[in-house]
């Protein structure tokens, strides 16, 4: 039955990145994608941040500005931390099971080429006259078709098609982390981030679908001349406002989960003690998912919805600090009394506890409705989402970078340089996003371009933008670094260089196309650690050596990306004068897509096999 | 892992989730429809929303005819006890039976699509444009999402049937039969759910 074709035929590189299928490459292809848009966003950060390092600055206008901070957001939100998430999600999630691959290795492919070709589509906005300019909420009617312009059209299609590329992204880490464990590996023993991303991926379902509706809602209001939120024949502003934080809110969980998660791994690997509180984590992670459902009105506070719906989504956003605070308190405890070895990734680690736990703060001091009226829409709120997700998710996403570097790419990154570039950050941040708390408290809005003179805002600002350069300096520092280790540093062969605890650790290194030779049997919650204090240091085999399926690549899913995108732009360029018709575009990107996928269901692909005798050879060759 | 099962003494009894491949399929398909059923989650309470937005356009009671709208609930109904009846046949593994009432289900849902753009283009002439008012809007999205899915699932299961035709039921296909049975009755259910809150309150209040 199974096709003998095997998978041998030489590829150019090229052709090899475009048609892959596995997802340790699929991690690689999100990581340098994911860093690229990071870098760009932060380059807008510091063009902004220049505009307001003095008042009445003239160094880019009032839109390029609103466009500026509009893009920021979007991309650092949509095509820079997903990613990059999703980098550390599909390089380690099949390791840290004991899997081959994940469930759907094709969707897995499909679901990168879908965010970049969305990504992408956002980007060009610049070149057809401007990118989207209503921030990364694009409330109405600011974004309606009577005041948007066209990078709107551009922010709804852009998102459309990379919010389904998340999508189908998610629905496989589900699936793979429920259906793909190897034996013994039971719910309970799932290593903390394969937790953290199984509940991030329920989130993105439940989440990225009102998204996906409220989008479609705007484009047809937009494009097509629907009257959804325009007042005059029925329409209602405010609920454009109700979709975007119903899936506003647990987007924000969706992005800090994964965080989570890493931190849980890397704290008690450079602890050397297991994870306190293993079970009250998956608890706490499993109620604030839950919960973050049930708080969106919390953007609302000022919008006027009542005092009884304000009183009832305050309480209920307060109460998520108690599952966040057991969290804290367990990686407290894990820390407390073990061997700590300050590796870079642990600096980053240990410091995004007490920088966590600050943005905690000022998200309760939010979550006082009748005083959210004093901060709402200044940098106090700036300020508060900066200390989560730089100070939460970036330093986790960056300790994960430092934790399984050398798994992903055979050597280490840089200590010295890793550390220097620690504190640069780490003190830039702060100087950043520190003075923006007391700069919103005396008043100064979020999202205007300038302020004037002798209103006490002037160093603090100046501050602030200091900060942005050293942040910039220390960015530029990781550059030099993963370059400089790629070329200087020693290649390791070792499994296990940070002598670590969990599944990933036991594969070779660089890992084999197919993860593991045999299926590990798991015994325990940290297996690897396990099998080093009471194995021989080895995981034990759950099936004899045998030849391996392997899924077969495919360059169907990069056309399905490019039919989307082309399809994409078919409907922005409604609102433009080209010489072919919106509808013929629209057309051709549609059946490049639809063909794709539907040339994908005729053709029975059951991959191929590499026999017991490759296997064992490429087994010896890499140990 | 499972990945091969044998086959020599016949399918084994639920050939849908007999492979590791299976139960994947299986289990993605329920966790994208619970992303599906968010999403029209949304459009329902845009369109409970807005419902009353008329402005200057017709209302729903000036429109809705029930007996219409009735006749395309028991064809859609009745396609999804069909897809039943198919997936019922693929478990005794008698192809020729699942493949009519597979047939018979792509018919039935040709019907329904058929008629419900009868229904639009009906609505259309009685005033009631796409952009006439926020309830022509929400009421054409909603209803017109429906249909679209209707749409692919159509394209679907004719795919799947003319692939198919001559392969018997194997391992391969069972499970895309089953997924796609699976998003009928989502389908089907989600009909229910606009016949309710958009057809019975918008004759009834
Ligand atoms: C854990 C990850 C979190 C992230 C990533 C995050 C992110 C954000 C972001 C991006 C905004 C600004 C939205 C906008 O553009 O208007 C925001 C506002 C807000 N956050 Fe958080 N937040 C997090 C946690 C919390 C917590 C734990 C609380 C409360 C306990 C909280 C309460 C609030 C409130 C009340 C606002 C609205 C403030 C206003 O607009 O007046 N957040 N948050
Ligand atoms: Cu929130």
């Amino acid at each position: 039955m199974v096709s003998e074709a095997t998978n041998t035929r030489k590829k150019s590189v090229l052709w090899d990145w475009l048609t892959t299928v596995d997802h340790k490459k699929i991690a690689i292809l999100y990581l340098i994608a994911g860093t690229l848009f990071f870098v760009k966003a932060g380059l807008m950060a510091v063009l902004f941040r220049i505009q307001l390092i003095a008042p009445e600055m003239e160094f880019i206008s009032g839109q390029t500005f609103n466009e500026l901070v509009t893009m920021h957001g979007t991309i650092m939100l949509f095509l820079a931390a997903t990613p990059l998430i999703f980098a550390f999600a599909n390089f380690a999630i099949p390791l840290q099971i004991g899997a081959r691959d994940v469930a759907f290795p094709f969707v897995n492919a499909l679901g990168f080429w879908l965010f970049l070709s969305g990504g992408i589509l956002l980007s060009i906005s610049w070149f057809f006259g401007g990118a989207p300019d209503a921030g990364w909420t694009s409330y109405v009617p600011l974004a309606s078709r009577e005041f948007g312009g066209l990078g709107i059209d551009f922010y709804v299609l852009g998102l459309q098609i990379s919010g389904f590329g998340t999508l189908i992204s998610g629905i496989n880490f589900i699936v793979t982390i429920i259906n793909m464990r190897a034996p013994g590996m039971t719910m309970m023993r799932l290593p903390l981030f394969c937790w953290t991303m199984l509940v991030t991926s329920m989130l993105i379902v439940f989440a990225f679908t009102p998204l996906a509706a409220g989008l479609a809602l705007l484009m047809l209001d937009r494009i097509f001349d629907a009257q959804f939120f325009i007042p005059g024949e029925g329409g209602n502003v405010v609920l454009w406002q109700h979709i975007f934080w119903i899936f506003g809110h647990p987007e924000v969980y969706i992005l800090v989960m994964p965080a989570f998660g890493i931190i849980s791994e890397v704290v008690p690997a450079f602890s050397k003690k297991r994870l306190f509180g293993y079970t009250s984590m998956v608890f706490a992670v499993l109620i604030i998912g839950f919960l973050s459902f049930m708080v969106w009105l919390h953007h609302m506070f000022t919008v006027g919805v009542g005092p009884i719906a304000n009183s009832v989504f305050a309480i209920a956003t307060m109460t998520i600090a108690v599952p966040t605070g057991i969290k804290i308190f367990n990686w407290l405890f894990t820390m407390w009394g073990g061997k700590i070895k300050f590796t870079t990734a642990m600096h980053f680690g240990a410091s995004f506890v007490p920088t966590f736990v600050l943005g905690g703060v000022t998200g309760v001091m939010l979550a006082m409705a009748p005083v959210d009226h004093l901060y709402h829409d200044t940098y106090f709120v700036v300020a508060h989402f900066h200390y989560i997700i730089v100070g939460g998710i970036v330093l986790g996403l960056l300790a994960g970078l430092f934790y399984w570097y050398p798994k992903m790419f055979g050597h280490k990154l840089n200590e010295t340089l890793g550390i220097i570039f620690f504190w640069i950050f780490y003190i830039g941040f702060h100087l950043t996003f520190f003075v923006q708390h007391i700069l919103g408290l005396i008043g100064m809005p979020r999202r205007v371009y300038t302020y004037l003179e002798g209103q006490g805002m002037d160093t603090m600002n100046f501050i602030s933008s200091v900060g942005a350069f050293l942040m910039s300096v220390a960015i530029i520092i990781l550059v030099i670094n993963i370059i400089y280790s790629a070329l200087k540093a020693e290649r390791i062969t070792e499994k296990d260089p940070w002598d670590a605890r969990t599944l990933e650790w036991a594969t070779s290194t660089p890992v084999a196309e197919y993860n593991f030779a045999q299926t590990p049997q798991v015994r325990s919650l940290d297996p690897v650690f396990y099998e080093k204090i009471h194995g021989n240091g080895e995981m034990k085999p759950a099936e004899p050596l045998d030849e391996i399926h392997m899924p077969n690549g495919s360059i169907l899913p990069f056309i399905m990306g490019v039919g989307m995108f082309i399809a994409g732009f078919g409907f922005i360029s409604f609102h433009m004068d080209l010489f072919i018709s919106p509808y013929v575009i629209i057309a051709i990107g549609g059946i490049t897509f639809f063909g794709a996928m539907a040339a994908r269901s005729l053709q029975n692909d059951h991959g191929y096999h590499i026999d017991k005798e490759t296997v064992e050879s490429m087994e010896k060759e890499l140990s | 892992m499972a990945d091969s099962v044998d086959v020599n003494k016949g399918l084994p009894a639920n050939p849908e989730k007999a492979t590791l491949d299976g139960k994947n399929k299986f289990l993605g398909m329920f966790v994208f429809l619970a992303g599906e059923t968010t999403m029209f989650a949304t459009f329902f309470g845009t369109y409970l929303g807005l419902r009353s937005g008329t402005g200057s356009g017709p209302e729903a009671a000036d429109l809705f005819q029930l007996p219409l709208v009735f006749i395309m609930t028991m064809l859609l109904l009745t396609s999804s006890l069909t897809s039943v009846l198919a997936t019922f046949a693929m478990k005794k593994n008698q192809f020729a039976k699942l493949k009519l009432w597979m047939w018979i289900t792509f018919l039935l849902g040709a019907t329904f699509l058929g008629l419900e753009i009868y229904e639009f283009v009906e609505y259309y002439e009685h005033g009631l444009g796409y952009t006439t008012s926020a309830f022509a809007s929400s009421f054409y999205t909603l209803v017109g999402l429906h249909g679209a899915h209707v749409l692919f699932g159509l394209a679907w299961i004719l795919l799947l049937l003319l692939r198919n035709r001559k392969a018997g039921i194997t391992l391969t296909n069972a499970p895309k039969f089953y997924a796609f049975s699976l998003y009928w009755h989502f389908i089907d259910l989600v009909w229910v759910f606009i016949f309710t809150v958009v057809y019975l309150m918008g004759i009834g209040g």
